[in-house]
């Protein structure tokens, strides 16, 4: 089929056969036959691998007392309903935090890019607040606010540890994000800044309304890891005995001496994490195509 | 005698210790062109970029209407508005459609009214054979077409001078000419412009002076008939040979 120009047949000499409608574009159908083999190699593996690592933890002797402690089912039934009203907490704390990292990040980013000389005290304040609250461990951050400040019982303040443990989160995590906000800022190419500038936007005017709707769709993919980390560290307010679903199911725990209820948290974690980690997946790929797109 | 529209006098800027201009003198009339060429790298975009503040040059002094362009009266946009560059990769916003681009200056800055807005926007856009295209986004238009939503953009505010950057530089050839057409027209009304740029035809039609830099000094200041045609430094004449060889002219 390939055409070859050799040399009894140069190809410049050729008629042409051009005549009629050009042929279809090819139908780049799925191929079963080609995909089959693979897959079930695949999957075959898969099995063999998680069937024999079941079979051997199954099979050991110590078997029925491991599934009694972490697999009962009547322990699982019996403690649900507490594990999922905590649960429920860990959703709302979720968004609530979210909500706030997402607004004040965003704040230490602008400030920090702001690029007038007036503003160099506040962005040398940002850069001491990044260090201090990366360097710090969310943990030991939540324990100093969540147990430290409610022992104070400061007049006019909240005295709830969830409210100061979430603080906590917030304060650490924004570090994080600011330092997302400005990777997209850098990534704005400086031609945009100098065509906002030239057509006669203030800064603050060029950085509303040229440099941030660009930055922050280019920073979406690293965003959503953080959304699914987040979603997962919330649980950290549990050691101040905020009752989220890890504490409810330690309390379980604490009372019937069954490692079963903690089994039940992680698979409502999994259950809320998977998704998110698919759609963060899904919306790198798009961005990646879009950027593709973009450098032809 | 009229008043000079852009009076540049002993200009000198420099990058950390790299000189870039070197005591830059040019005047530009009203409704006057004045190409200006020279090789890459000799200040060209620096010259313009300095007229409208995109960066500030260290001395001398350059007057916009008989004002100096750090005057405090200009308040902090008015420089801009009144001298606005189109640049040579025509930077548009990516996220803003054709119309929002063109409109975000007369809206945010100058306070106009978001009908008032799009109706002028609609009708510099028609001006150009671009109307149709007043809800696309950049992406989904031609480098030619592009480049025309920018010059709209930099006439939106109805600047009294435009400084064009190498706008034909970054297009494919059989794209040139529309745009060209444009600054053609632009001149015909009396637009005061001052154009960097490689073709060489173009500013020796269009130009009513043409200055030629290098190394950040103005070699030469002529009519293009007298600089194309008896060009009297010979680094300039040296430099139109390079363009002449590469079929520029
Ligand atoms: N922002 C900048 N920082 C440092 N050096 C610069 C900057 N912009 C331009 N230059 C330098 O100044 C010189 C003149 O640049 P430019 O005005 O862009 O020249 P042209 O437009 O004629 O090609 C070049 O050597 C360039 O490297
Ligand atoms: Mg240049």
């Amino acid at each position: 089929m390939t055409q070859k120009a050799d040399a009894a047949h140069p190809r410049a000499v050729q008629e042409p056969v051009r005549r009629g409608p050009p042929p279809p574009p090819p139908k780049r159908e799925f191929d079963w036959r080609s995909a089959a083999i693979p897959a079930a190699i695949g999957t075959l593996s898969a099995v063999i691998v998680f069937g024999s690592l079941a079979w051997v933890i199954t099979s050991a002797e110590q078997w029925p007392r491991i599934k009694l402690q972490f697999f009962s089912l009547d322990a699982m039934i019996a403690s649900f309903p507490r594990v999922l009203q905590g649960f429920w907490v860990n959703m709302q704390v979720w968004l609530t935090v979210l909500g706030c990292i997402l607004i004040w990040a965003l704040v230490l980013a602008v400030v920090r890019s702001l690029r007038a000389p007036w503003f160099a005290p506040f962005r040398l304040m940002v850069v001491i607040y990044i260090d201090i609250f990366r360097g710090v461990p969310v943990l030991l951050l939540v324990l100093l606010f969540g147990f430290g400040i409610p022992a104070l019982s400061l007049p006019g303040l909240p005295n709830s540890g969830l409210f100061w443990g979430a603080v906590a989160m917030v304060l650490s995590y924004a570090a994080y994000v600011a330092e997302i906000y400005r990777s997209g800022i850098d990534a704005v190419h400086e031609g945009q800044r100098a065509a906002a500038k030239s057509l006669g936007l203030s800064e603050w005017q060029t950085l509303r309304y040229a440099i941030l709707p660009q930055a922050l769709r280019n920073v979406v993919p690293a965003l959503m890891n953080i959304v699914v980390a987040l979603q997962k560290d919330v649980a950290l307010l549990s050691v101040i005995g905020v009752r989220d679903a890890v504490r409810e199911a330690q309390i379980y725990t604490a009372t019937t001496f069954n490692y079963s209820s903690l089994i039940v948290a992680a698979g409502l974690f999994l259950l809320a994490t998977i998704p998110m980690a698919r759609l963060a997946d899904y919306l790198s790929r798009r961005d990646r195509r879009r950027r593709l797109q973009i450098a032809e | 005698m009229t008043k000079p529209m852009i009076e540049i006098d002993t200009v000198t800027k420099y990058f950390g210790d790299k000189l870039v201009l070197d005591r830059v003198s040019l005047t530009v009339n009203p409704h006057e062109v004045v190409c200006l060429i020279g090789a890459s790298g000799s200040g060209k975009s620096t010259l313009l970029r300095c007229i409208n503040r995109l960066v500030d040059h260290d001395y001398g002094t350059i007057r916009l209407d008989g004002m100096a362009n750090d005057d405090p009266r200009f308040g902090k946009t008015g420089l801009q508005q009144r001298a606005s560059i189109v640049f040579q990769a025509y930077n548009l916003f990516p996220h803003m459609t054709v119309l929002d681009n063109i409109t975000l200056a007369p809206r945010r800055v100058q306070g106009q009214p978001r009908a008032e807005a799009e109706e002028r926007g609609r009708a510099v856009l028609g001006r150009f054979g671009m109307d149709s295209f007043a809800a696309s986004y950049p992406e989904q238009l031609s480098g030619g077409q592009q480049q025309r939503v920018a010059i709209a953009r930099a006439l939106m505010t109805r600047p009294d001078v435009l400084l064009l950057d190498e706008i034909t530089a970054a297009l494919d050839p059989e794209l040139v000419g529309e745009v060209l057409a444009i600054i053609r027209g632009l001149k015909d009304e009396g637009m005061t412009m001052m154009i960097v740029t490689h073709e060489m035809g173009f500013a020796r039609e269009c130009a009513d002076r043409v200055a030629f830099l290098d190394g950040g000094v103005i070699l030469e200041e002529e009519t293009p008939d007298r600089l194309f045609g008896a060009p009297q430094e010979p680094r300039t004449r040296a430099f139109l040979q390079r363009i002449v060889a590469s079929g520029r002219l």
